[in-house]
């Protein structure tokens, strides 16, 4: 907060100290430029992805959702393309989300708030907003002296109807998209138009499209600078080798006006390249001034790169006054040495090590999961049963998951030292000594399995035991261990 | 404190709280407004809540709020709501024949978690959480039944019970051969180490195998059978087996033969519906003994 503040400006109470602050607001000036055209790209791809994946089909056979990214709350079921995770894989989340952190970190260490400024939600639909709203009411100074005239007129009326209505709508969008993440989108489309829909897709529509129309409407950059965690993270993240826009103040300084510049240079005297013309505060979304400094509540968007480059253009110097640097090459130009840009350093290196470890440990583990899976769970009371005859039989809760689309008929055995025969409660009796069983698709089955050894062949107090659950059909097994005890 | 207004940052040219340490002072960072409005209306919010929920204790009880919201009412709501779901299905466990629940495996899981939680309430206190037992207690996961093992016959015990007063109940009893004078201490001793022979125990020495046959065959074959097999009408153990309800040790089996044992299951129809009694047959057969 390097902002200079009049204290006139404040609000104050009796005892002298303003308390609180009003939002100022900002109007952006339109800017045409390299790294405007890289965040309408980004945008367009961004809000693309978002709206338009929903609808994306992906055949995973009959009964299955043929949504390509869906989160099936009631059936407990994530499907992203050819990957459907189960409750119990959530460690995968938690492997994306150290990625995605790590990620993060990375592009913080080598060009800064790269996230704040191209590709936070906050930043792209507060963009699309100004978009729409300079497209209504006009550029900075239009806005400016509409905002100042107190005169409602009709024309002015309709234009901020229009721009809410615009807003509202994008609002709603984004809210009516996101339900469709949560359920089979072109249904749930036409039971949203047929107002059949369930009332929580209402209602989550709702809440998203005030949040956005609020967050990107009206609050805008007092998200980044009051609400947000991440600039606050970030200033911690940085080094002196990151890349942060920067206003070059060994080339900009001493700001000179364009007139007095020609004619100090013609007299072969030092003057700096700003003309203090201001259209880098003027484009600017949070409304600072980047000459300050790195500040809190610069997003590093770039848009003042744009201004800046289109002014030097204009008046026939070099462009990058203000680009993406460091203070340590500002030094070295001072000092007349070339600039060095340092990438690949410790901490660099460290995050994409992290990220490759990570991300190829869980491509690994995603890619040899096994869909058939087994737990067994020993009974506890009793932990043994003696027979009749003399034999002793354990029991066991065996849970088996059948990840696949089909239903499986298994077997199952089990091994140890001494002979054991397996049963299970309610299984077929066409095959006595080797259960088989039938566990539909995609679901768990709980079966109870008692495990018998001979009188002959007693066991000591306890041996260890191998579950294998065989599927008859596709020879895929899955196995457990755990131990047969006796009395 | 100075007048902040006044007291202006040179450096930054903020103004400063006023409270200095060291010469060092703290800059003066106003909150947005939006945020002070933002806090008051929480603070409005809590007001509201008061009104409209249960907030404030009274001398007696507490205010009840508006929407005359309280936790044990929706929990009411809650389990009506499961006693409605579980009804319907409880209803379809009622209707399909006994024999045909194991098969269905969505059936066996509800009769078997059903059968769990009655049990548990239930049956417990003698037979164990889990069903193992204990000394005059049968153990129910073992394969040895006093009145048989198949669903019928554990579903009749469980109705009736063993000398539970009920019309219906299991009857038959052992006798106190010793107490009622029917024989001599030296004749148990003598039969209770033939019992042991029968089951394959070892014997005490120099006890008398024909006599003990013979006193076997006067006195316990008429309910223990031929051979001492058992008698699941009149609920005879089996003799032979290696499971015992009270023991197999001399000691034990003396006592036994003197006193007599007469262990009683209530009967558990009219207490629980049937619904309930058919889960719970379904639940103790599959604990792994049943025929």
């Amino acid at each position: 907060m390097n902002k200079t503040v009049n204290p006139n400006e404040l609000t104050s109470d009796d005892d002298g100290g303003p308390l609180y602050v009003a939002q100022k607001k900002v109007y952006p000036q339109s800017i045409s430029g390299t790294f405007r055209r890289i965040k309408w790209g980004l945008m367009a791809f961004c809000l693309g992805v978002y709206y338009l994946l929903p609808f994306v089909r992906w055949n995973r056979g009959l009964g299955a959702p043929s949504q390509a990214v869906l989160i099936d709350l009631p059936n407990s079921r994530f499907y992203f393309f050819f990957i459907e995770l189960w409750p119990q894989e959530v460690y995968y989340f938690t492997g994306l989300l150290i990625v995605a952190a790590i990620t993060l970190f990375l592009m913080n260490s080598v060009g800064g708030r790269i996230w704040c400024g191209y590709l936070c939600p906050q930043t792209v639909w507060t963009d699309l907003f100004y978009a729409v709203e300079r497209f209504v009411e006009g550029d900075r100074r239009e806005r400016m002296k509409k905002d100042k005239s107190s005169g409602l007129t009709l024309r002015r009326v309709g234009e901020l109807a229009l721009k809410h209505t615009i807003w509202l709508m994008i609002a709603w969008w984004t809210g009516g998209a996101w339900v469709l993440y949560f359920n089979d989108a072109p249904t749930l489309v036409k039971e949203l138009v047929t107002f059949q829909a369930p009332v929580i897709a209402y209602i989550w529509i709702g809440i998203l499209t005030a949040t956005t129309y609020v967050l990107a409407g009206y609050m805008r950059e007092q998200v980044c600078t009051y609400m947000c965690p991440w600039p606050r993270i970030q200033a911690a993240l940085t080094d002196e080798w990151a890349l942060n826009v920067t206003y070059r103040y060994d080339r900009g300084e001493k700001r000179t006006s364009v007139k007095k510049a020609a004619e100090l240079r013609a007299l072969g005297e030092h003057v700096g390249d700003c003309v203090d013309c201001y259209q880098c505060v003027a484009v600017c979304p949070t409304g600072i001034d980047i000459r300050n400094g790195p500040q809190l509540e610069c997003i590093q968007c770039g848009l003042c790169i744009d201004a800046c480059d289109n002014v030097m253009t204009k008046i026939g110097r070099p462009t990058r006054l203000i680009g993406y640097d460091n203070d340590i090459n500002i030094h070295r130009r001072e000092e007349g040495k070339a600039p060095i840009y340092k990438v690949v350093r410790g901490r660099t290196v460290v995050y994409s090590a992290i990220i490759a470890a990570v991300g190829s440990f869980m491509i690994y583990t995603l890619a040899t999961r096994s869909l058939l899976d087994v737990n067994v769970l020993h009974d506890r009371n009793p932990v043994a049963v003696k027979l009749s005859d003399g034999s002793i039989r354990n029991a066991y809760t065996v849970r088996l998951l059948n990840k696949s689309g089909y239903d499986r008929v298994i077997a199952i055995d089990a091994y140890g030292p001494v002979n054991l025969t397996t049963h299970v409660v309610g299984a077929d009796s066409v095959t006595p000594d080797r259960p088989m069983i039938v566990i539909p698709r995609d679901s768990t089955s709980e079966l109870r399995l008692l495990v018998t050894a001979p009188a002959d062949g007693n066991p000591e107090k306890s041996i260890p035991v191998r579950f294998r659950v065989t599927d008859i059909g596709l020879g895929e097994v899955a196995s457990t261990t755990d131990n047969f005890v006796a009395p | 404190m100075t007048d902040h207004h006044s007291d202006i940052d040179s450096v930054t040219g903020r103004s400063t709280t006023g409270h200095e340490w060291d010469g060092i002072k703290e800059l003066n960072t106003p909150l947005p407004r939006w945020w002070v409005i933002c806090f008051y209306l929480t603070i409005l919010w809590a007001i509201g809540y008061w009104i409209v929920y249960p907030a404030w204790p009274l001398i007696s009880g507490n205010t009840t709020g508006l929407f005359g919201y309280s936790t044990r009412a929706s929990l009411a709501v809650e389990l009506a709501n499961l006693d409605s779901v579980r009804g319907e299905k409880m209803v379809a466990l009622a209707a399909a024949p006994l024999a045909d629940i194991e098969k269905d495996p969505a059936l066996l899981a509800l009769a078997r978690a059903k059968g769990k939680t009655v049990f548990g309430d239930n049956c417990a206190p003698c037979h164990g959480s889990g069903g193992a037992g204990a000394k005059g207690f049968p153990n129910l996961n073992d394969d040895d039944w006093l009145w048989g093992g198949t669903l019928e016959q554990i579903m009749q015990t469980i109705q009736f019970g063993a000398r539970s007063g009920h019309a219906k109940a299991h009857e038959g009893q052992m006798l106190a051969f010793g107490k009622d004078g029917v024989l001599k201490s030296d004749e148990i001793v003598t039969v209770a180490n033939y019992v042991r022979a029968l089951a394959g125990l070892p014997t005490r020495k120099g006890y008398d195998a024909a006599k003990g046959e013979k006193i076997f065959a006067e006195n316990c074959v008429a309910c223990h059978g031929d051979g001492g097999k058992g008698n699941p009408e009149m609920g005879a153990p089996n003799l032979t087996d290696k499971i015992w309800l009270y023991g197999s040790d001399e000691a034990t089996l003396i006592e036994t033969i003197s006193l007599g044992r007469a262990g009683v299951m209530p009967a558990w129809e009219g207490r629980l519906d049937p619904a309930t009694i058919k889960a719970m047959a379904v639940y103790v057969h599959s604990l792994g003994g049943g025929k």
